[in-house]
């Protein structure tokens, strides 16, 4: 099924805090990418064209109060859950008090215990029987959140998300899966991952409703989201949320995408930024002026020199917190 | 005080830990209307109900990640795989998901819960309802894992497990879960500590380190060869993550002389950890080189009974072994 866009009716400063997240979210993704280069950071994993999916779906929910087990692109919902630019410089560069984990995973795999962001690894679609169990807790305990987890189209392939993803199915438990299709998994596209056309297609053999939405706009993907949680909250179980989306970077700092894809190609979805057709959607509609574009990009820029500056000048861990914390035992330690 | 079997062990300390707590449950395959395939669950079902003794699907991954989502929230799930042969499929949820949660948020999300897993040989089982998977799991810091070789310290590892706020992986030698009995004691609170080992026989000519059925067989060797004059302690490791070093050192101190019994095959399995330990911290204590008698390395236990039996340590080759060491 494809929604197509109804307008979402969200209030004006909500329209204009959704593009303001999805701006600095660009502003910092853009500035991680320079540091690699310059040396100052050893790796960056970028979500630069998946900002639109990631805001609007995070705007979906009740934010700090529903949980959410996201992937490594999630810079820009990680921030509309209340993660700080500081905290992101801070995770790039491995300094003392990071959040989301002292230092000690790579950048950009989140975790914020304040906002219910649950840590993540590396390998992926691991999360999604976890998202499946925090369902199935708040079920038992008869609480009123729900939960998002999100993944790439290339993650489903995993027995990891299958698993999770049918759990979840067969206990109607309130969860929230979010595929950003991005058509690539690093070099593989969509047809080698799998022979149906649309990631959502796969929800019908597990049984829940599946959508598929255009991820170049927040606002459909709010609209698909809001939909999902309501159905959720209300205990008729998950629903599986695809938002189309562009990669329009390599898939990190170790990748060279020239080696598989057109440089057209890459134009093309340029020429389709989501950062851009929002912002001018938003001015169409009158809820942005061409001063407050201005002052918006002003700040940013200035958030982004103020985290990378106060990131630079932080001190890095203590070598012996590295000992620490193997097991709960030695928390304070850490 | 009465005699319970090792299963009925597990079985009270899972009832007993769903009555005190209720972020308390059980997941997994047929532990509900069935009590679980050797029946640890029997009863739980019906007294806590379909909510709290839960039917999982066939699926050992998202059993443990399912258990580790509930548990992040606040619960405190017990997650059965039915076989250890199967818990394969959940390692990487065990070892990159529950091990390094503590570790990888710096203490801010936590996974408490139990795995507890049937392993071993000698029943039967062939390939796939045999193995012994402690090593590959011993060897994971962030996990705890125990193994009891009685029913006390069944019940008491288990209900301790279920209070550690660590992830505890539960190994239950499941030949032993009829054959072993022991009295266990009604009217008081049974709890062993985690991370401790038992000399369960004093001796001062050699030390044998051993767990699980194992740890059973070797106490039955031990009394043989007392008869000749062999006097053998025996410790029951019962923990093998962390280790109590003080206790492996300590014995061997005493008697100079190391054997170190397990089922699973020799090569880099848990025997070696005891062997570098006593290198490393007792080299001029020992005056004999340390000795394993574990399975052979082949994949894994034949089915046909001769076969099996050339694969299973059992009391007369481990007193074999010791009459060895002994005369060195
Ligand atoms: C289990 C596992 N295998 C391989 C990798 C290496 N890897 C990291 S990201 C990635 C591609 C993921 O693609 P997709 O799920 O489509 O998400 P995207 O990166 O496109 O957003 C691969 C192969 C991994 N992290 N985990």
């Amino acid at each position: 099924m494809v929604v197509t866009g109804t307008e979402a009716k969200l209030k004006k400063e909500t329209l204009r805090e959704i593009y303001w997240i999805m701006l600095l979210a660009r502003r910092l993704d853009e500035r991680a990418w320079v540091l690699h280069r310059q040396g100052k950071i050893a790796f960056h994993i970028s979500g630069i064209g998946h900002e639109a999916a990631q805001v609007g779906a995070a705007f979906a929910l009740r934010r700090g109060h529903d949980w959410v087990l996201p992937y490594y692109r999630d810079l820009a919902m990680t921030l509309a859950l209340g993660l700080t630019a500081r905290e992101f410089a801070l995770g790039l560069m491995g300094k003392k008090g990071e959040p989301s984990s002292g230092g000690r995973q790579m950048p950009s795999h989140w975790s914020l215990r304040r906002a219910n962001v649950v840590s993540h690894s590396s390998p992926v679609a691991t999360q999604t029987s976890h998202a499946a169990g925090i369902g199935l807790a708040i079920k038992m305990r008869g609480d009123d959140a729900v939960v998002l987890t999100s993944v790439g189209e290339g993650s489903t392939s995993q027995g990891e998300w299958y698993e999770g993803v049918n759990w979840a199915a067969v206990h109607r438990l309130p969860v929230i899966f979010f595929v950003e299709n991005n058509r690539f998994a690093i070099s593989v596209p969509q047809e080698h991952q799998m022979a149906v056309e649309n990631a959502a297609d796969k929800a019908a053999g597990l049984g829940l409703p599946g959508v598929t939405v255009d991820g170049l706009d927040p606002l459909q993907v709010y609209q698909a989201v809001a939909a999902a949680a309501a159905r959720a909250r209300a205990g008729e179980g998950p629903t599986l949320v695809e938002a189309r989306v562009f990669r329009m970077t390599p898939h990190s700092s170790d990748d060279d995408d020239r080696t598989y894809r057109t440089r057209e190609d890459v134009e093309a979805m340029k020429a389709r930024d989501p950062l851009g057709s929002f912002r001018e959607f938003l001015r169409s509609q009158s809820v942005l002026s061409a001063e407050v574009v201005a002052e918006m990009e002003a700040q940013a820029k200035q958030q982004v020199e103020q985290a990378v500056a106060f990131a630079e000048a932080a001190p890095y861990p203590e070598v012996s917190e590295a000992a620490h914390p193997v097991y709960v035992e030695d928390v304070h330690h850490a | 005080m009465p005699e319970i079997t090792l299963i009925e062990g597990i079985r009270q300390a899972m009832d007993e830990e769903l009555a005190r707590d209720e972020r308390v449950f059980i997941v997994g395959e047929d532990v509900g209307r069935r009590g679980g395939v050797f029946r640890a669950t029997q009863g739980l079902y019906e007294k806590y109900g379909p909510e709290r003794v839960i039917d999982s699907p066939l699926a050992e991954l998202s059993i443990v990640g399912v258990g580790i989502g509930a548990a992040l929230y606040g619960m405190r799930p017990i997650c059965e795989i039915q076989f250890a042969d199967f818990i394969h499929p959940a390692f990487n949820q065990i070892v990159n998901e529950a091990a390094k949660m503590c570790y990888r948020s710096n203490g801010e999300w936590t996974a408490p819960m139990v795995i507890r897993a049937p392993y071993g040989g000698g029943i039967g089982g062939g390939l796939y309802h045999s193995q012994s998977v402690e090593a590959f799991f011993a060897h994971v810091p962030g996990l705890k894992v125990v193994v009891p070789s009685n029913p006390y310290d069944a019940k008491g590892l288990l209900k301790a497990a279920v209070r550690d706020p660590n992830p505890v992986l539960y190994l239950e030698p499941k030949k032993g879960y009829r054959l072993i009995r022991g009295a266990v004691p009604e009217d008081e609170e049974v709890l062993v500590p985690i991370g401790k080992a038992r000399v369960s026989r004093e001796g001062r000519d050699l030390s044998l380190f051993a767990y699980g059925m194992m740890h059973h067989y070797s106490l039955q060797a031990a009394q043989q060869v007392a008869a000749e004059g062999i006097e053998v302690e025996v410790v029951d490791l019962r923990t093998l993550n962390p280790l109590d070093r003080e206790t492996v050192l300590g014995s061997v101190r005493k008697t100079g002389k190391a054997l170190i019994v397990y089922e699973d095959n020799l090569t880099g399995g848990y025997g070696a950890e005891i062997a570098a330990l006593l290198a490393e911290q007792a080299f001029t204590d020992l005056d004999a080189p340390v000795r394993r008698l574990a399975g052979p390395d082949v994949p894994a236990v034949p089915y046909s009974r001769p076969l099996q039996d050339w694969f299973m340590p059992n009391a007369e080759k481990i007193a074999a072994a010791i009459r060895e060491l002994d005369a060195y």
